[in-house]
Formats: structure tokens, C-alpha cells, sequence
């Protein structure tokens, strides 16, 4: 057999955010034309999912790829704090210049978390509904 | 190429602990999941299985054969079992997530002989999961 085995941790994460999608240079027929609903003033919110994979050696001593604790916290301090219950356009730099897409937030949040102490950041995935998801795997 | 999946779902206990280490660092580093008498999960597997269809039947593989295969290698083995006591393959290692996913996937590789072991995904709970799979493999990241 080709390649030697592999293993990934995927860990899952919720968090609610409101989000506009709004682009200035837009006139507002375009506004309303591109972004449909999502561009309705007030802005609206979800409740999304955020699944992160990450690869490394298995520690035989503890038979894991990173310590969950650690990686949990590490991922609240980094992302869940800055965006549960928050404003993405509002609370988060990045969205002043950047459109809070679900594209977007993949990449905000693969940045972020890319520098992981504990393990190799392989993907972000997020759900924003049931029926969307998104990924990007920094590629 | 096609990706074929199929789930399966059992429950078993399990504790972490190394002998190795003293009680308070067992404590320390596995937490709740160091309680002495283990406790439980559903876990949920899910194998996926690459190959082309074979011209003849339309499969990649037969599902009864692969349904056969997890019955034997994993649900007898792990179903309704204490992981740290009853399952040879698991002994002297620390029955996380990523350890039984790789006992798995050597239990299960040779006995796939249509198609190609692609990914086998191990659920503990909705919220946390082990991938394992050849370094290379290529295509579909399946969800």
C-alpha cells in the first residue's frame, strides 16, 4: 500500500453571529440584486457550525494528536470569543474591508487558527445553515 | 473514481489511563474521561470505499460484502464491549478517538478486495471525530 496512514481530529464548534452582505461600491439595485436578502439593512444572524481538522503525530503516552482541552481553548480564545454572539460586520476588523460571507469567514477563521501551537491545521469547514457549508483548507 | 460510504453505528465503553503516569497526571491530563470505572459512547463509523464501478454489476464494490466485513471486524469486535479489556487490538494503547479510527483501518484494509479503504471516520460523539487515511489519497474530501 502507497503512503503511510494518516490521522486527523475533527473537532466541532458552535457559535451565533449576525452578519450584513453589503459592498459599499455597490449602488443599492446592485446591493439588492447580488445579495438578495442577506443585504436587508438590519442585518440578520446564524447559528453556525465550525468544523476544524488537524493532523500530527499520535502521542503514544496519551494516544491523542492534541490535547482537547488545550485545542478547545485555544479555538475560544481565537475565534469563539471575538464571534459568538457578536456583530461579524460590526465586531470583527477583518469585515470592515472584507464581505462576511461564508467564504470569507472560512478564511478569517483558517488564519486565525492556522498557528496552532498543538497540532497542523488541515481545514475549516462551517456550516452556516443545514444546508449550506463551506470549507477551505488554506489552499 | 467513485466514493462509496457506508455507516455503521455501535456503543462501547472505555477509560483513559497510563500506567505510566500518576494518578494526579492521569487526572491532569485526561480529565473526566480518567474516571475509574469508564463510561460510554455511540460511536458512529463511517468507511469509505474508492474504486471504479465494475461495468458488469454498476458497483464499486457489493454493499452486502462490505456490510459483512464491518459486521465481523468491528461490531463483533467493539459492540457492546469494554474497549480498554476486550479489545486485543486496543491493548497497551489509549482507546481515544485516533487510536481506535487506526485500529480500524488495519482491520479493515485487507479485507477490502474490490475498491480501495479511502477514509474510515470514527464519531465519539457529533462533536468530535478521528479521519484516518493514506497520506495521498487524493479526491473527494467527503463530508
Amino acid at each position: 500500500m502507497s503512503g503511510e496512514l494518516k490521522i486527523e481530529l475533527g473537532r466541532r464548534y458552535r457559535f451565533a453571529a449576525s452578519h450584513r452582505l453589503h459592498n459599499s461600491r455597490f449602488t443599492e439595485e446592485e446591493n439588492s440584486r447580488v445579495y438578495g436578502k442577506c443585504n436587508n439593512p438590519y442585518g440578520h444572524g446564524h447559528n453556525y457550525v465550525l468544523e476544524i481538522r488537524v493532523s500530527g503525530d499520535v502521542d503514544p503516552a496519551t494516544g491523542m494528536i492534541a490535547n482537547l482541552a488545550d485545542l478547545d481553548s485555544f479555538v475560544r480564545r481565537e475565534v469563539l470569543e471575538d464571534f459568538d454572539q457578536h456583530s461579524l460586520n460590526e465586531d470583527v476588523p477583518a469585515f470592515r474591508e472584507k464581505i462576511p460571507t461564508t467564504e470569507n469567514l472560512c478564511i478569517e477563521i483558517f488564519e486565525r487558527l492556522k498557528n496552532s501551537p498543538m497540532a497542523r491545521l488541515e481545514s475549516v469547514r462551517i456550516q452556516e445553515t443545514a444546508n449550506n457549508s463551506f470549507e477551505y483548507t488554506g489552499r | 473514481m467513485v466514493y462509496l460510504t457506508r455507516k455503521i453505528e455501535f456503543s462501547a465503553s472505555h477509560r483513559y489511563d497510563n500506567p505510566a503516569f500518576s494518578p494526579e497526571e492521569n487526572r491532569r491530563i485526561f480529565g473526566k474521561c480518567n474516571n475509574p470505572h469508564g463510561h460510554g459512547h455511540n460511536y458512529k463509523l463511517e468507511v469509505t470505499v474508492a474504486g471504479e464501478p465494475d461495468p458488469a454489476t454498476g458497483m464499486v464494490l457489493d454493499l452486502k460484502e462490505l456490510k459483512e466485513i464491518l459486521e465481523r471486524e468491528v461490531m463483533q469486535r467493539m459492540d457492546h464491549r469494554h474497549l480498554n479489556y476486550e479489545v486485543a487490538e486496543l491493548q497497551g494503547q489509549i482507546p481515544t478517538c485516533e487510536n481506535i479510527a487506526r485500529v480500524i483501518w488495519n482491520l479493515l484494509e485487507p479485507k477490502i478486495k474490490q475498491g480501495k479503504l479511502h477514509r474510515v471516520r470514527l464519531y465519539e460523539s457529533p462533536d468530535l471525530f478521528a479521519d484516518c487515511y493514506r497520506n495521498g489519497a487524493g479526491g473527494a474530501r467527503t463530508k
